[in-house]
C-alpha cells in the first residue's frame, strides 16, 4: 500500500503557472478528490503524478519511492481517461490482460486475474466484446478493471465520469467507489463536479490557478471554507462583506451581525429562513423577494438585497407561504450558520 | 424503401453509373472484345474470332515465367514501400508540426508531379557505374567499391519503390493520424515501452491504411513497363514491358489484350484470396 506526496511541486508553461508549489498528501488507501475551476491544474498535476508531465521542481513520493526521473512505464500506475482509451483493435479481455501481459504473468494466472477483475466491475460475461459494442458505462467499467488488475501503486482518474449522461454518472459514481473500497488502491480523482467530490472522497483538495487553495475532509471544507471562493466553489454560498467593529460585523445596509470579527460571511442558502415579520434574532436582513424558483423536492427563493442577489433553498413544503414577488421580506439564520471568511473573494 | 425513395436514389447513382459504364466497362469490353480476334479490325486485313490468344499464353511457359517474375517484382516493391513508408508516415503523423511537416509533405507529394521519365532518367544517372553513388560511396569509403547497379533488378525495384512509395506513406498517415494519443499514454501507464506499443497498438491500427497502400502499390507495379524497360535493360523484360510490345512494337493487339486480362484476372484472385485475411485485419 502506498502513501502518495507531492512536495513544492511547480510546472510552468510559459509565464503561466500550471503547478505552483503544490505540496499535497494523499493517504494510503484513501480517495482523493481534486476539485477546482478549469484551468486549475488538476489534470497537470495527475499527469505529472502519471509521469506524463516533468515538474520544474519539486518531489514526487509513491510510498518511499521518489519518482521524479521514473519513466511512466515504470512508474506501476492506474490510469482512467475521460475518453476511456480502451485499445479498439482488442477484446475487453485482451484490454484488460494487456497491463498482465507487459508483467508478462503466465497465461493461466493471467486469466484468472482478468476473469476476477472482469467480476469485480461486474462485466463478466463480455470478456470476448470489443470496446465498440459497449456502452458508455460498461467502456468505463473496462477501463477500471483495465486500471487495477495490474495492483498499480495509485489510481489516476481524470474526470472519468464527464462523459456519460447524468443518472448513469450517479450510478458509477457508487460504482467507483465501492471498486475503489474493495481493492483499497491509493485513488486520485480529478472532477469538475463538486457534489461529485463531496460523494465520493475521503479528503478533498481545492486548486485555483495552480495553487493548492485548501485541503481537508469533504465535511471539514464545506463546514468551514474560510475564503470566499472555497466558499463559493464548494457549494453554494451567499457572501455578505461589511466592516468589523468591536460589537460584530456592519453590513452595508447598516445591519450589526454580532460575534462576527471576520470581513465577510458566507451563509448557505439551505441554512437561511424567512419570515414576513421581523424575527426576533440579530442574525438578520431585509430583503426583497425577486424570484421563486420550482425545482421538484426543493424550491429556491432568489432575493435582492442592497443589489446583491442572494439564494435561499427550502423544501417545497416550506415555501407556501410566499408574500409575492417583489415584496419585502426577512432573512435569519442561527449564528453558527454564519461561516467566518477571512477575505471577500 | 418506397417507389419515390427508389427513383430518387436511382438519380442520384446515375452519374456514378455512367462514369463506371464510360470509364471502366466500356474500354474493358473492348479489350475483351480484342482479345477473342485474329486481327486487329481497323485494317484491310480478314478477321474472325478465335480463343488462339489464350491458348497461346497458355500454351507457352515463357508467359508465365514472365508473369510470375513480375509478380514477385511487385511482391518486393509492395513490401520495401511499406518498410519505409511506415517509418515516413509515423515521423510525418506524429512526429513533426506544422512548418516542418509541410515541407515534408511537399517532398514525399514531390514525385507524384515530377515526370515519370524525368525521375527514371534521373535515377539512372544516380545508379550506374562510375555515378552519382558510385562516386559518393568511394568518396567515403577507403577501399575501392565499384557500383554499378544500372541495368539490374535492384534498379527496378529502387525506381518503382520511388515512384508508388508516396501511396503507402499517404495511406499510412491517414490511419497513424487517427490514433488517439491518449490510447498511446495508456498503454504507457500500463507499463508498455515502444517495441510492444508499436506491435500491439499502432501495426495493428495502422493495418487498414497499410493494406490499403500495398494494394495500390501491388497492381500497378506487377504490370509496370517503363521502370523495367528504361532502369532494368537486359534484366527488365517483365510481363509488363511484354503487354507494351503488343501494342507499340508487334501490334499484336489481340494478344496484348488477352495478356492484359490474364493479368488482370490473376490480380483479382490474388487480392479475393487475400481478402478474408484482410477484412479481418482492417476490422
Ligand atoms: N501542454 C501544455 N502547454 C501549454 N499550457 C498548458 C499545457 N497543459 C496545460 N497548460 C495550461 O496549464 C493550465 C492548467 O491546465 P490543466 O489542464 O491542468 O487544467 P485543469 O484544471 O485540468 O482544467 P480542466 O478542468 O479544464 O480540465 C491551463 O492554463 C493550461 O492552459
Ligand atoms: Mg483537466
Amino acid at each position: 500500500m502506498t502513501e502518495v506526496r507531492v512536495e513544492g511541486l511547480t510546472k510552468a508553461y510559459g509565464p503561466a503557472k500550471a503547478l505552483d508549489e503544490v505540496t499535497l498528501t494523499f493517504p494510503d488507501g484513501g480517495f482523493f478528490g481534486l476539485l477546482g475551476p478549469s484551468g486549475s491544474g488538476k489534470t497537470t498535476l495527475l499527469r505529472a503524478i502519471a509521469g506524463f508531465v516533468t515538474p520544474d521542481t519539486g518531489r514526487i513520493w509513491l510510498g518511499d519511492q521518489a519518482v521524479e526521473r521514473v519513466p511512466v512505464e515504470d512508474r506501476e500506475i492506474g490510469m482512467v481517461f475521460q475518453s476511456y482509451a480502451l485499445f479498439p483493435n482488442m477484446t475487453v479481455a485482451e484490454n484488460v490482460a494487456f497491463g498482465l501481459e507487459v508483467r508478462r504473468i503466465p497465461g493461466p494466472d493471467r486469466t484468472r486475474r482478468v476473469v476476477e477483475a472482469l467480476d469485480l466491475v461486474q462485466l463478466g460475461g463480455y470478456g470476448g466484446r470489443k470496446p465498440s459494442e459497449l456502452s458508455g458505462g460498461q467502456r468505463q467499467r473496462v477501463a477500471m478493471a483495465r486500471a487495477i488488475v495490474t495492483r498499480p501503486r495509485v489510481l489516476l482518474l481524470d474526470e472519468p465520469l464527464s462523459a456519460l449522461d447524468r443518472a448513469l454518472r450517479v450510478d458509477m459514481q457508487i460504482e467507483l467507489k465501492r471498486i475503489q473500497r474493495e481493492v483499497g488502491i491509493t485513488t486520485i480523482f480529478v472532477t469538475h463536479d463538486q457534489e461529485e467530490a463531496l460523494t465520493l472522497s475521503d479528503r478533498i483538495g481545492i486548486l485555483r490557478d495552480g495553487r493548492l487553495v485548501r485541503e481537508g475532509t469533504p465535511r471539514a471544507v464545506y463546514d468551514d471554507p474560510q475564503d470566499a471562493f472555497t466558499a463559493r466553489f464548494l457549494g453554494e454560498a451567499n457572501v455578505l462583506t461589511g466592516l468589523p467593529e468591536a460589537g460584530g460585523l456592519r453590513l452595508a445596509d447598516g445591519t450589526l451581525l454580532p460575534g462576527v470579527t471576520t470581513p465577510a460571511i458566507a451563509l448557505r442558502p439551505e441554512a437561511l429562513a424567512f419570515a414576513v415579520p421581523p424575527p426576533d434574532t440579530p442574525h438578520r436582513l431585509q430583503a426583497r423577494l425577486a424570484q421563486r424558483i420550482f425545482s421538484g423536492a426543493t424550491g429556491t427563493l432568489v432575493l435582492d438585497w442592497q443589489g446583491q442577489r442572494l439564494k435561499l433553498t427550502a423544501s417545497e413544503r416550506d415555501l407556501l407561504d410566499l408574500p409575492a414577488e417583489g415584496s419585502p421580506l426577512w432573512l435569519h439564520w442561527p449564528a453558527a450558520a454564519a461561516l467566518a471568511l477571512r477575505d471577500a473573494g | 424503401m418506397t417507389r419515390a425513395e427508389r427513383i430518387r436514389a436511382l438519380g442520384l447513382l446515375a452519374p456514378a453509373y455512367l462514369w463506371l459504364t464510360v470509364a471502366v466497362f466500356l474500354p474493358l469490353s473492348a479489350m475483351a472484345f480484342f482479345s477473342l480476334l485474329t486481327e486487329v479490325p481497323f485494317g484491310e486485313r480478314e478477321w474472325s474470332f478465335t480463343i488462339a490468344n489464350y491458348t497461346e499464353v497458355f500454351g507457352n511457359p515463357v508467359y508465365a515465367t514472365l508473369l510470375w517474375k513480375s509478380l514477385k517484382l511487385g511482391f518486393w516493391v509492395t513490401f520495401w514501400c511499406l518498410v519505409l513508408g511506415f517509418p515516413c508516415a509515423w515521423i510525418l503523423a506524429r512526429m513533426l508540426k506544422g512548418r516542418s511537416r509541410e515541407v515534408l509533405f511537399l517532398l514525399v507529394i514531390l514525385p507524384f508531379w515530377s515526370n515519370a521519365l524525368v525521375r527514371i532518367f534521373s535515377w539512372a544517372i544516380v545508379l550506374r557505374g562510375n555515378g552519382v553513388l558510385d562516386r559518393a560511396v568511394n568518396a567515403v569509403l577507403p577501399w575501392d567499391v565499384n557500383i554499378n547497379l544500372m541495368f539490374s533488378e535492384p534498379a527496378i525495384i529502387i525506381g518503382l519503390v520511388h515512384s508508388y512509395l508516396p501511396y503507402v506513406i499517404l495511406t499510412t498517415y491517414l490511419s497513424l493520424q487517427a490514433i488517439d494519443e491518449t490510447l498511446i499514454e495508456a498503454a504507457r501507464s500500463l507499463g508498455a515501452r515502444w517495441p510492444r506499443i508499436l506491435w500491439r497498438l499502432v501495426l495493428p491500427l495502422a493495418l487498414p491504411g497499410l493494406i490499403a497502400g500495398a494494394v495500390l502499390v501491388f497492381v500497378p507495379v506487377v504490370g509496370s513497363f517503363m521502370e523495367p524497360r528504361l532502369l532494368g535493360g537486359r534484366f527488365g523484360t517483365t510481363y509488363g514491358t511484354l503487354i507494351e510490345d503488343q501494342f507499340v512494337a508487334v501490334f499484336n493487339w489481340p494478344l496484348g489484350a488477352a495478356l492484359s486480362f490474364i493479368l488482370l484476372a490473376v490480380v483479382l484472385v490474388i487480392l479475393a484470396a487475400a481478402s478474408p485475411a484482410l477484412r479481418k485485419a482492417a476490422t
